[in-house]
């Protein structure tokens, strides 16, 4: 069952010193134009899904793009929808570095989700930075020890995480739900906890738009992320396992040590992606709150070709087709919906790099093919 | 309160729920059975159920005719294993990829489509729906009786399907030449089996009973459809595949299993017994995780399971 990751696409083995830099440029940009296709691929089906049931597709189009970058307003709820994609995205490509795949990350964030509120309801009195980042920390915690379960059951008895990991996301709602309904439930008939202090609420970048500071942190931890893998060692010893584990045994890397690892990071993403949440838009744990930005983020790891800026760009791609498909549905009276149906069919045309190479004949020169996630 | 738990636990009624219940599970576990003997990982199954409910509930919508609708619904099932397959087979996407792929798209589409039809975004207008059945003699005798006397013919057939599944699966050339592509596809290529049409076979006939078991959520049982509402059954089916040891009527106990503490998890909250139903509803999956990670019995998953082959023959 064990599949080759290689999202990184470095192709040049005998490619000499003073190429790399511009063959890693190049080979950065087919993974762009290769993901760009896929979107574009992706639109044109939707659009001819639109002109099958008479909707006008011009009008949805534009509306919906002008609901994503349109006006402030409009790029606030981008930016703001696509902050726990980032960290979602983030929880599954740096599995994917070590060759694993998190799926887990839906119950991760719940995790991280809990465990931030929970902190957040007793830093009353912090100052204002220590208030937000103690519930993050607890948040990130929460998602690593759970997201190291996937990582140790394949280490210690080879369970595919794939599934280990499908079972812990069903496993992590119930059990949050539970806990919340059980020890924290806030008086009402929904299954939430009390509201958290106002110390701990995330403060608004431009005051009225939603949009937080969490974005921010998204950005800097795609440099963190990026700068994880270019030049740690520990990082190098992430992806050696990801390319090849005999290999990377031979060369004296504990692979299992690796898994256990990167299935902890991936969770540490995930649960603060839950923490950020709660601090910014729920402002209190809500059992069952996820809309699926676990599963989003695998789109956006996927789409980002595991690469850490890749995966940022696939993130504001998304949430301004969340942010741009509320306008579509207000403006061209077309369902919202419309939109995971986009994001669906990305995934699908991203997974498979032959179904798009059979569309175009792409023959780039020096043979830089859009790699295989598989 | 422990003897009205058990006189929950030990009831008839509560028995002919869980196979009630079982059904849409345990033909999804069919479903994976068939893609992962033939060596391809489907996590597309709850896709593919909530695809074959909402189109199972068109087809009865438009039609007027529940029967037409199940074949619509199974028809639906179909054709999304479909193009699970081509993408994973031809083009040789990630399996697990491609699955939460077809698994958000289904999700869209139904959603979406549901507000297109119907003009809601919760639950359909009731459709014409398959009426359970009494069968004349079985009905009449004590305990069986009660437990499949009264049921929906959607479960019947369902357990023809399974047992017909467990057959053409071990006890057929077809279904032998299936387990060699999920252990061995270079050896079952050498022999001259045609590799890649046994693998979109096996998926899409996996979809096609994720299909049927769809129209049974929707129009074999409320005659309604509800957004996403297949509602993790098909990751219920995954696990029971697995529980079930690869195998559909191993398969089909692992989901009565799941179904059955499901069903005293709900009689109970009617009754208002305190009991913590989510740790009840965990069970089925921390138990896969247990017999996943080896701790009953040792379990094997088809060796060349994931993999993509590329026969010498082909481009």
């Amino acid at each position: 069952m064990t599949q080759k990751n290689d999202l990184t696409s470095v192709t040049a083995g005998a490619r000499s010193r003073s190429s790399r830099l511009s063959g890693k440029v190049r080979a950065a940009l087919t993974e762009l134009g290769f993901s760009a296709f896929a979107i574009t691929l992706a639109l044109v089906i939707s659009a001819l899904l639109m002109i099958t049931l008479g909707y006008d597709v011009g009008l949805a189009y534009q509306s919906m793009f002008r609901g994503a970058f349109g006006s402030l307003r409009g790029v606030s709820q981008t930016l703001l929808r696509a902050t726990p994609l980032l960290f979602t995205g983030f929880a599954v490509a740096i599995a994917f570095r070590a060759g694993l795949f998190n799926i887990g990350a839906e119950g991760q964030l719940y995790w991280g989700a809990l465990a931030c509120a929970l902190v957040a309801l007793t830093v009353e009195g912090l100052p204002k930075t220590i208030a937000v980042a103690l519930p993050l920390l607890a948040a990130g915690l929460a998602g690593f020890l759970w997201g190291a379960v996937p990582g140790i059951l394949k280490a210690r008895t080879g369970a595919h995480e794939v599934i280990t990991s499908i079972m812990l996301n069903s496993i992590a709602i119930f059990a949050t739900t539970h806990i919340t309904s059980r020890y924290f439930m806030a008086p009402g008939a929904v299954d939430q906890t009390e509201r958290i202090v106002a110390a701990a609420v995330m403060p608004q970048i431009i005051p009225g738009t939603g949009l937080t500071a969490g974005i921010f942190l998204g950005i800097a931890m795609a440099a963190l992320v990026a700068w994880f893998f270019g030049h740690t060692a520990l990082g190098y010893d992430f992806q050696a396992v990801g390319r090849n584990v005999d290999a990377a045994e031979y060369g004296g890397v504990s692979s299992k040590r690796i898994q256990v690892l990167a299935m902890g990071f991936g969770g540490m993403m995930a649960g603060v992606a839950g923490g950020i949440v709660v601090l910014s838009l729920l402002n209190r744990f809500v059992a069952n709150f996820s809309p699926g930005y676990g599963f989003t983020g695998i789109a956006v790891a996927v789409l980002g070709r595991g690469n850490p800026w890749g995966v940022v760009l696939a993130a504001l791609l998304f949430g301004a087709l969340d942010s741009g498909g509320m306008s579509m549905q207000l403006f061209a009276r077309i369902p919202s919906d419309l939109t995971i149906v986009v994001q669906g069919l990305v995934i699908i045309l991203v997974a498979a790099p032959a179904a798009l190479r059979a569309m175009v004949r792409w023959r780039k020169p020096n043979k830089v093919e859009p790699v295989d996630v598989a | 309160m422990w003897l009205e738990i058990l006189a929950v636990v030990f009831n008839l009624r509560t028995l002919n729920a869980a196979i009630r219940m079982s059904t849409p599970i345990a033909l999804a576990a069919m479903g994976g059975a068939f893609s992962e003997r033939a060596g391809v990982i489907n996590i597309g199954l709850e896709g593919m159920l909530l695809v074959g409910a909402f189109a199972g509930a068109v087809g009865s919508y438009a039609t007027g005719s529940a029967l037409l609708g199940t074949l619509i619904g199974v028809a639906a099932g179909a054709a999304t294993a479909a193009v699970f397959s081509i993408f994973t087979v031809e083009f040789r996407a990630n399996h697990v990829v491609a699955g939460v792929g077809i698994n958000i798209l289904a999700l869209g589409l139904t959603t979406w489509l549901m507000q297109v039809v119907w003009r809601t975004r919760g639950i359909s207008p009731a459709v014409a729906r398959v009426q359970s059945i009494r069968v004349p003699l079985i009905s009449s005798i004590p305990v069986i009786g009660e437990v499949i006397g009264v049921q929906s013919p959607f479960v019947f057939v369902m357990i023809a399907l399974i047992v017909g599944g467990w057959i053409l699966l071990f006890r057929t050339p077809l279904g032998l030449r299936i387990r060699m592509t999920g252990e061995h596809p270079e050896a079952a290529d050498t022999v001259g089996i045609n590799v890649r049409f046994i693998k979109h076979f096996s998926v899409i006939l996996g979809g096609a009973l994720c299909g049927f078991g769809g129209a049974y959520l929707s129009i074999g049982n409320i005659g309604r459809f509800s957004m996403g509402m297949s509602a993790g059954r098909g990751f219920m089916g995954l696990a029971a595949n697995i529980f079930g040891q690869w195998n559909p009527i191993g398969g089909l106990g692992a989901s009565m299993l799941f179904s059955y503490a499901d069903a005293v998890q709900i009689r109970l909250q009617t009754m208002e017994i305190a009991l913590p139903h989510q740790i009840i509803q965990m069970i089925p999956y921390l138990l896969t995780i247990v017999i996943l990670a080896g701790g009953v019995v040792k379990s094997r998953p088809p060796a060349a399971l994931g993999n993509h082959y590329r026969s010498g023959g082909d481009a």
